[in-house]
């Protein structure tokens, strides 16, 4: 190999699956290297002699690369720099590419002398669960010292604080056959469903098809298997009906067939500026699914088993035969089954020194293996080697030099996705792990190696005769695929998990810091249950979620209580299956994509025209007009109000609910959901309707207008629209089908305008075509029609007010909005007219005592609201019944009244409550509370509305409004909620 | 009987760690059932174990027994976002959560473990001048009942958390309301340490002992049977939230009560960022951030009525998109669990401690997602109406009979509708 | 999880909204003697089953049809969809036999 293009690489000692043609270079804490194109970051590290690439979390040990996949407990780094910055990737799946930074983390000083590593000299003190037992006293110390400490001690890497600045996509895809890993099993059955017509959908987490081919020197259909993995790979992205999707992690499974996956786009390419988006979300129904996530290899406890240098066997034959690279100068394993003994075969044959083979067991050697040292029954006790791996003390005591110890404590099916809803895993003796229990997610198989068919040859068959199954019972094509042949690997295994005669702490869980001690005493405090165990411990918390510490685990806690395995029991593998960025689920619903928004057909024109805009739900309203010279929103406000009131205003009601209802039960229907009656309401006329809640609390107000005998038009509140309309589905296909009356949303069908003021009618009556006659006597309050306006124009016009004036709304098809306000306001310039905003219509509605939402909470009845007549006794209704309950009707119940302050500087505040001037300030003497206050420019003051106890027989009482959140107090004065025009004079005339 | 118990301190954890940590001793005790109990406990989470602790330490009832179908805390005390907090609206709600708070605070001491009860604060965000008002209101009501609360304005939020989207947000933050007493609680500890403190007391915590029916005996409760044999009691007390409706079916009684499945999430571990736990209502989204520097966040039950533990992916993103949508800067934190808990969604969106028709059998029940705050609280009242007959003052509202009565306890305006409280 | 409409096949149950309990289509009559216990026992307590359970759900990103499904709360699978305004049509025509 060259290394003036390769750079040093000492470590390397072939190409494996690399480009050697493609040097990349890279950064790790600062320092260039350069690797190849295919190696993974460990990989390259590893190539570089870069062992020591992290601390643990607890104690700070230095701590190597573990292995080679996503189960990688040790090796976190942060990735790039500023805004891109990603803490706690794992260096074993990141793909290399030019210009990768990396950093390790949770270190304080350089990486080789982390000043925290003083906690592994005190970890006699910080065994498991020390933290419950101190920190106690004294008491103001934990606020103020401890937790202080404890928290700076918290997590491992960092957030760059500034937003995540990538796209997400989300996507949904629909298959027959959903394929999860395109390891052996899974390829096979690709192939198979494949070529037979299925619609297959393959994952794998990894950028190279083929899972433990790539990492294997074995054979398939009589070629390297790696070979064959590429091959195969290549046949199905010819294929039209298969989707394959690499560096995509199927996550979780969910009900139904429905599966998350998440596929990373350009995290492996050099230039991020692309406008591709970073990673896409997958949804996908899948109506089978092969699950052949393979198994993950986990270690042996005996201590100091974590240091760098101490790696997986079968990761030490991945970075041997996919990357190149020696782990080690001097190599050690250490196996309880035969495919520790691969590892050793593979790396005799590579050439690399390897000082022993150790294996637990005390059988035979499984193979012949000439020139290496083997010691059968044998056991590791301790290493040394502070920030490497120097040597290894055998059970005799013997010492070996070796810079890597390989082991190969059996593999573990990777079962997480068959427990992502009910299945619990079953122990299977045979091979020292957990399998798939009986009950899988709905149309789930398990193949190959997840399924415990750890050999090579049995999971490609296992994955064909699976796929043949699928075929047959799909009806969709017919299969013509036999099953790759391959030779079957011994995998046999003699359980052994924790070298008793270590002392010293071996670990379990390497990432959170778990040793066999912590277990010891986690039994001895009396956390029993694999769930007490873990939370006690924290085994299994960590970002690897346990994948090779679970297990280990769970066989060391036995050994002390004496049930099985199996009776000790699992805890629950939970989604997802690998991490998953926050930003990636919520896909392009951030910033202001976070929800749509909706603007009125008038939107531009208010925006034209100074609007100010306020949030009403998903809707934009415009809450006033700024004019020239208007400096503060009062200004604004006031104005608007007054010349509304003097002469005329124009204000976008568009967002109110509409719904249309028609049939011959139309009026019956209206009967029993509004509390009043409107099967009396003649037609062209309007009514306030009041409609309640089954529990008789009021849900909803606004206007109905009958159009037709059988045809009426509905309003809402804009906050209701889409619950009321659900609430009369209901009402008409549940409660009385038998009912002729249907209903239809309208609401984005019209736009709809509020004229008001007393020059309302006189600005119509140059927009309403003739012959209609909006005069007094023939369209009174209260009156509606439908009709034409400028010149040919449907439109429904509306006598009713919100603001107590002589007003008017007029509602025209959507797409005419934006020209009706303009027509309207250039005719109306003669009449003075105003545009106003939510805040004015507010204004001159608590000016007018009408409740709005701030008063229809969900909380308050009818007679809370001084409606309490308008509920019918005479007929049934939704909520009449329970109207009646006794707690509702007490006599005081708090009751909707005015509020002014006595002092007439003093600005009322929404949210102060109501309290005697001379109480004392507790719950039990609160009386109330201030809903909704407004500047009145008519009063010129503060004025309120508000609820309060027994409210409509104290008028003109003094009481305290209390409010110190605003830090005040103040005396106020009940008065009528109706302070201008009392008696209605104005909107009637 | 009590039993000896070892008590913890800074000194007792010194002293072991220089003798190899072989003298701790096991937390409780695992005895066997005795035939008679004065008091059964049927649920052995949070509030089981809280009320027991209170009968013995309290009101000295010490022949009580914790009756658990699996391992204690296995339910939503292992499962919760681990928020405390008292910042109720209603005067049935907030003496009782302000009772609470005054507990949490003085929890490590009495029960001399160290739960790791956080008081960093928690802050509802509001987007709106009515939301302002209405926050104002429940601001008022909490300092009416001897609560903590602030009105933060726009800067007084970004003082506090200056890593919130300010500039770019759908829905614009305005300001929030702080309670600075709130926070988080380290929650299985929560557990262990009311089963230790139990346990001290000589109650009897019981695992693996599922109740399988109600003795009967002229319409009067008088214990129970279970998977480890009958055993009578003078009163039984049923505490098992989102199993309430399974279990009090054994009595014959229907609930107003769903089981709703809410899930949760945690983040892999991260340097601290977040001060406090920050609410984001309009975007169904809360967020603290643990001791071990996990993001905990959660958004909005499913929505439907499940036993499962488990939920579905629009609920998943729907809680990410409110936090991408309010602190982006999280995007590139990864989720690392998803898990669910079965919540006992009452009518109301509140609680019941209560008798009920049964002589001899009580009720408590029907927290919603809000359990966990209420623990302390919850356990010291049901004790409370145990031991004496008579309702503690704080929780005088829970009653089972207030949806006949209308004396409802809606927080949310939202009807008799649980999966929208 | 899916649902599957009646009329218009699997559809993702986040086009729908969930409102609870079946039972909920039973109101009571109002002029009953003991209509208010009636009317509280119809609308709050429930029978919360851990197993089948019959639902009312609301297509409202959809053809805006209340369904009946039958689903089990410790699975969530679904056995059975209807709708709900024929399961309420066909009650009431045997409620009418019923009573002739």
């Amino acid at each position: 190999m060259n290394t003036a293009t390769t750079g040093l690489q000492s470590a390397r000692i072939g190409t494996g699956l690399l480009d050697s043609t493609r040097p990349v270079s890279f950064q790790f804490n600062g320092r260039s290297y350069t690797g190849l194109q295919g190696d993974t970051l460990a990989s390259a590290l590893l190539a570089n002699e870069q062992r020591l690439v992290g601390r643990s979390f607890k104690y700070h040990r230095p701590r190597g690369i573990f292995s080679a996949g996503s189960e990688e407990p040790n090796a976190l780094v942060e990735l790039g720099s500023g805004a891109y910055r990603e803490p706690n990737t794992r260096a074993t799946v990141t793909e290399l590419f030019e210009g990768l930074e990396a950093r390790s983390q949770n270190h304080r000083g350089p990486l080789s002398f982390d000043v925290m590593a003083i906690n592994d000299h005190l970890s006699s003190f910080l065994s498991a669960g020390f933290y419950y037992k101190t920190f106690m006293w004294p008491k103001a110390f934990w606020e103020k010292v401890y937790e202080p400490v404890i928290r700076a001690a918290a997590g491992l890497g960092s957030l760059s604080m500034q937003e995540d600045p990538d796209t997400y996509d989300k996507g949904f895809l629909h298959a027959d056959l959903l394929i999860v890993g395109a390891g052996p099993s899974g390829l096979a059955a690709a192939l198979t469903a494949g070529r037979a017509g299925l619609r297959v959908i393959i994952a794998d987490d990894d950028f190279l098809a083929g899972g433990r081919l790539n990492a294997e020197q074995m054979e398939v259909d009589g070629m390297p298997s790696a070979q064959w993995a590429a091959r195969s790979h290549a046949e199905l992205c010819s294929m039209p009906n298969v989707r394959c999707l690499l560096r995509t992690s199927v996550y979780g499974a969910f009900d139904h067939g429905i599966y998350g996956a998440l596929q990373r786009c350009t995290d492996h390419l050099p230039d991020k500026s692309s406008e591709k988006p970073r990673q896409i979300l997958w949804r996908i129904y899948a109506r089978q699914t092969l699950l052949g996530a393979g198994a993950t290899e986990r270690s042996i406890a005996f201590a100091n088993n974590d240091r760098p240098g101490i790696m997986l066997a079968g990761a030490v034959r991945t970075y041997m035969n996919r990357f190149g690279v020696a782990p080690g100068k001097e190599v050690v394993v250490f196996t309880n089954n035969d495919d520790g003994w691969r590892t050793a075969a593979d790396l005799t044959r590579a050439g690399v020194s390897l000082a022993a083979i150790i294996d637990t067991r005390t059988t035979s050697a499984p193979m012949k293996l000439p020139g290496v040292r083997i010691v059968m029954g044998g056991q590791v006790i301790t290493t040394r080697g502070r920030l490497g791996l120097r040597s290894v003390t055998l059970h005799d005591g013997q010492t070996l030099p070796c810079d890597c110890l390989a082991v190969a404590g059996g593999w573990s099916p990777n079962v997480h996705l068959t427990c992502h809803q009910r299945g619990r895993p079953v122990w299977r003796q045979g091979i020292a792990a957990f399998v798939p229990g009986a009950e899988l997610p709905q149309g789930m198989r398990v193949i190959g190696a997840a399924n415990g068919s750890l050999g090579l040859s049995s999971a490609l068959t296992e994955g064909h005769r699976t796929a043949v199954r699928i075929i047959e019972a799909s009806g969709i094509g017919k299969n013509t695929s036999s099953s790759p042949v391959a030779e079957q690997e011994s995998t046999r295994i003699t359980a052994f998990w924790h070298v008793s005669a270590s002392r010293g702490r071996a670990w379990i869980d390497l990432q959170n810091d778990v040793t066999t001690k912590d277990i010891a005493l986690s039994f001895k405090e009396g956390f029993r249950s694999v769930e007490h165990l873990k939370r006690y411990t924290t085994l299994g918390m960590a970002t690897d979620q346990g994948k090779t510490s679970n297990v280990l685990g769970l066989a060391v806690m036995p050994q002390l209580s004496g049930k099985t395995i199996q009776d000790t029991g699992t805890t629950i593998f939970r989604p997802p299956y690998t991490p998953i960025p926050i930003a990636a689920l919520a896909g392009r619903s951030r910033g202001k994509h976070f929800r749509p928004v909706r603007h009125t057909p008038s939107h531009q024109w208010a925006q034209d025209n100074g609007g100010d805009f306020v949030e009403t739900g998903m809707w934009l309203r415009a809450q006033w007009y700024t004019r020239e010279g208007e400096t503060h929103w009062r200004q604004s406000v006031d104005r608007e109000v007054l010349q509304t009131r003097r002469a005329v205003g124009i204000c976008d009601v568009t967002t109110l609910g509409k719904i249309d209802i028609q049939g011959k039960d139309a009026a019956a229907f209206l009967d029993r959901v509004y509390a009043n009656t409107f099967s009396t309401l003649a037609v062209g006329k309007v009514r306030y309707g009041l409609m309640l809640r089954e529990d008789g609390f009021v849900m909803d107000d606004g206007t109905t207008a009958r159009l037709g005998d059988t045809h009426f038009l509905m309003t809402t509140t804009t906050a209701n629209a889409v619950s009321v309309f659900r609430h009369l589905e209901f009402c008409r296909q549940c409660l009385w089908p038998e009912m002729d009356v249907h209903l239809i949303s309208a609401t984005e069908q019209w736009a709809q305008y509020a004229i008001a003021g007393p020059q309302a009618r006189a600005l119509l009556e140059g927009v309403v075509d003739a012959p209609f006659d909006i005069s007094n006597e023939t369209f009174p309050f209260m009156a509606c029609a439908e009709l034409t306006v400028f010149n040919g124009t449907p439109a429904r016009l509306f006598r009713i007010s919100f603001s107590g004036e002589l007003a008017y709304e007029l509602a025209v098809p959507t797409r005419y909005g934006h020209s009706l306000m303009e027509a309207l306001m250039q005719h109306g310039k003669q009449f003075d007219v105003v545009a106003y905003g939510t805040e004015a219509l507010g204004v001159m509605r608590i000016e007018k005592g009408h409740a709005a939402g701030n008063e229809l909470n969900g909380q308050t009845t009818a007679a809370n609201l001084g409606l309490g007549r308008m509920v019918s006794t005479k007929k049934d209704c939704i909520g009449a019944v329970l109207s009646k309950r006794p707690a509702m009707n007490t006599e005081n119940a708090i009751q909707l009244v005015g509020f002014m302050p006595e002092d007439s500087a003093q600005s009322l505040r929404a949210g102060a409550h109501f309290l005697s001037e001379d109480a004392e300030e507790t719950t039990a003497n609160d009386q109330g509370w201030m809903t909704s206050v407004a500047w009145s420019p008519v009063l010129n003051s503060s004025i309120g509305l508000g609820f309060i106890t027994n409210g409509s027989n104290r008028q003109g009482e003094r009481i305290k409004a209390y409010d110190p959140v605003r830090g005040e107090s103040y005396p106020v004065r009940i008065v009528s909620p109706h302070f201008v025009d009392p008696d209605g004079e104005r909107l009637r005339g | 009987m009590p039993v000896s118990t070892m008590r913890y301190s800074a000194l007792k954890v010194l002293k072991e760690g220089l003798t190899g940590n072989r003298g701790w001793r096991p937390a409780w005790r695992e005895p066997e059932p005795r035939t008679h109990y004065d008091v059964i406990i049927v649920g052995g989470g949070g509030h089981g174990l809280a009320t027991a602790h209170y009968l013995a330490s309290v009101h000295g009832i010490t022949n009580v027994a914790v009756l658990e179908k699996g391992w204690i805390g296995s339910g939503n005390i292992g499962r919760n976002t681990t928020i405390v907090r008292s910042n109720y609206l209603l005067p049935g709600n907030e003496p009782f959560y302000e009772l609470s708070m005054k507990l949490w605070e003085n929890l490590e001491q009495d029960l001399n473990y160290n739960a790791m009860m956080s008081q960093r604060g928690i802050v509802n965000l509001f987007h709106s001048d009515a939301q302002r008002d209405a926050y104002a209101r429940r601001g008022n009501a909490m300092r009416l009942a001897g609560a903590d609360s602030v009105l933060l304005d726009e800067a007084g939020i970004r003082e506090l958390c200056p890593f919130l989207d300010y500039e770019n947000a759908r829905f614009p933050i305005k300001g929030g309301l702080l309670q600075p007493r709130a926070g988080t609680a380290r929650h299985d500890a929560v557990a262990w340490g009311y089963a230790r403190g139990a346990d001290s007391r000589g109650v009897d915590i019981i695992q693996n002992c599922e109740v399988t029916g109600f003795t009967l005996e002229n319409g009067v409760c008088t214990g129970v049977d279970s998977t480890r044999g009958r055993i009578s009691a003078g009163k039984v007390a049923v505490c098992v939230a989102g199993s309430s409706g399974r279990v009090m079916a054994m009595a014959g009684m229907r609930l107003p009560i769903e089981s709703h499945v809410l899930q949760a999430f945690v983040s892999e571990g991260l340097k601290p960022v977040i001060p406090g736990v920050i609410t984001f209502g309009a975007g169904h989204f809360y967020i603290s951030q643990s001791d071990k520097g996990g993001l905990v966040f959660g958004g909005d039950i499913d929505g439907y009525n499940s036993y499962a533990q488990r939920g579905n992916l629009p609920t998943v993103e729907d809680v990410c998109e409110g936090g991408m949508a309010i602190m982006p800067m999280i995007g590139r934190a990864r989720l690392l669990r998803m898990w669910g808990g079965i919540m006992d969604m009452s009518m109301d969106g509140s609680p019941f401690i209560d008798k009920t028709s049964v002589p001899g059998l009580y009720f408590n029940g029907g927290w919603c997602y809000g359990g966990f705050k209420a623990t302390p609280a919850s356990g010291w009242c049901y004790a409370h109406l145990i031991a004496t007959g008579q309702p503690h003052e704080t929780a005088a509202a829970y009653r089972l009979d207030r949806f006949m009565s209308g004396a409802v306890i809606d927080e949310r305006g939202a009807g008799a509708q649980p999966n929208l409280h | 999880m899916l649902i599957d409409h009646p009329l218009l096949g699997l559809r993702d149950a986040s086009e729908f909204v969930y409102l609870g309990d079946a039972s909920l289509m039973n109101r009571p009559d109002a002029t009953a003697a003991d209509a208010s216990q009636q009317f509280h026992d119809y609308l709050h307590l429930r029978d919360n089953p851990a197993g089948l359970h019959r639902e009312l759900w609301y297509h409202e990103q959809g053809d805006r049809s209340w369904l009946i499904v039958t689903r089990d709360t410790l699975t969530h699978e679904i056995s059975h969809v209807e709708l709900a305004r024929d399961v309420s049509l066909a009650h009431r025509a045997t409620d009418q036999e019923g009573g002739a």
